[in-house]
């Protein structure tokens, strides 16, 4: 199951703390995919994820997909 | 001092008459002490109106000297923006490890590619502080020009050696605005491609600012002569203020070299916590710091330095601590810090 989260528009920090709210919503192994555009969630999603050891499954063009593994 | 050398410094040095020659005479003084603490001739030193301009100069002159072998400026991707726009389509960036630190190897194979006029690599970075390793960098570099960025570290740090190139700002070491400082290593081809002057061999042009210089000398001896018990005490204070941040405060993410680092830089991320607001309250509290948070540029984009590195970019804070820093004032941050993220994080939930 995957969960979309549009935050296109939204400044950090609101991407990853919409992320990180959004995340134990899902069931471990289930996915959110970000939708962001502001540059800093480029640097900003991938760093939660590592400091929160969440797998960041892909980063394309302003498209994010986590999987909760926690 | 500053005061004194506008009222005996105000002539042209290069004129003849007795104004000029006494100005002439604080010039080089002035340039004396300078090349002495940077570890060059003075004939080897020019002076600038400011590190962006020696930057500008320097690294557009020996690339452009070079043009026969090539026109690439290879460089770390944690380099101040002054060298990054001047290194522009021609620039070949060489990424570095989450401690902001380039990897010689790589760096090594980018400076041995064809084409490539010159390498610039910073001494120290001058928003996380980690040092980069200079000497070992001239080695890898062999024929190509190493052009070194050190104003985050002269008065602060070491000069480092092995370069051809080497550029500083006087006011990063507690001197005026409007004096940056090219050294340029005798035997280092320099080919300036703009209107050239009699100024500082054409490097510098226009008249220029012997009092400000004056003011950047006798701030850098000031600082040099009490380098040693400042900068342990820095070392030591921002040792206690990456320590007590992050024990004091949930998911802060402190980054660049805890060890291997100028004395008096720090820079941490707190995750949740908008940079802006976070800039803001410290100020309220009679803290003036930096941030490198997308929010608190005017481009809107984070610090190029902190997405290089991979780490956190919202909730930045970047301390630099100065010569009327104390002890107390440390403490105090450290005390009243936990409380403001706190705050902010609640008003968003988290």
């Amino acid at each position: 199951m995957n969960v979309d989260l549009d935050c296109r528009g939204l400044l950090c920090p609101l991407p990853v703390i919409k992320l990180a709210k959004a995340l134990p919503t899902v069931a471990i192994g289930d996915t959110v995919t970000v939708l962001a555009d502001d540059p800093a969630a480029a640097t900003d999603i991938p760093a939660w994820c590592r400091m929160r050891s969440q797998d960041l499954l892909s980063a394309d063009e302003n498209r994010y997909v986590i999987r909760r593994v926690s | 001092m500053l005061l004194s050398a506008v009222d005996s410094g105000w002539a042209d040095p290069v004129r003849l008459h007795h104004e000029g020659r006494t100005a002439r005479l604080l010039l080089d003084n002035a340039r004396a002490v300078l090349a002495d603490a940077v570890g060059v001739r003075p004939d080897e030193l020019f002076l600038t109106t400011s590190g962006t301009a020696a930057i500008h100069a320097g690294l557009t002159a020996v690339t452009a000297a070079r043009r026969r072998v090539g026109t690439a400026v290879v460089h770390s991707a944690v380099e101040h923006s002054a060298v990054l726009h001047t290194a522009g389509d021609a620039g070949v960036e060489v990424g570095v490890d989450m401690v902001g630190r380039v990897d010689l190897d790589v760096f090594g194979e980018a400076v041995r590619a064809p084409g490539v006029a010159v390498a610039a690599l910073q001494s120290a970075n001058h928003e996380v502080g980690t040092r980069q390793p200079i000497e070992a960098a001239a080695e890898v570099c062999g024929d190509v020009p190493l052009f070194v960025d050190a104003a985050a570290s002269i008065g602060h740090d070491a000069v480092p050696t092995g370069w051809s190139v080497l550029t500083a700002s006087a006011h990063k070491w507690g001197g005026p605005a409007g004096v940056g400082l090219l050294a340029v290593r005798k035997g280092t081809r320099i080919a300036p491609t703009w209107p050239m002057d009699e100024r500082e061999d054409g490097l510098s042009p226009g008249f220029p600012d012997i009092p400000n210089t004056l003011a950047a000398a006798a701030a850098l001896q000031t600082r040099l002569a009490e380098a040693a018990e400042l900068n342990k005490n820095h070392h030591a204070w921002i040792d206690e203020l990456r320590q007590r941040v992050a024990a004091g405060i949930p998911d802060v993410e402190v980054v660049g070299d805890p060890e291997d680092r100028l004395p008096h830089v720090l820079t941490f991320s707190c995750l949740y916590v908008d940079g802006e607001a976070l800039v803001t309250a410290l100020d309220a509290k009679g803290f003036s710091v930096s941030s490198g948070s997308a929010c608190t540029s005017s481009t809107l984009r984070p610090s190029h330095v902190l997405a290089a590195m991979g780490v956190l970019t919202h909730g930045n804070v970047r301390i630099s601590l100065g010569r009327t820093t104390t002890y107390d004032e440390i403490d105090r941050f450290c005390t009243v810090l936990p409380g403001i993220v706190r705050r902010i994080r609640a008003e968003v939930g988290m």
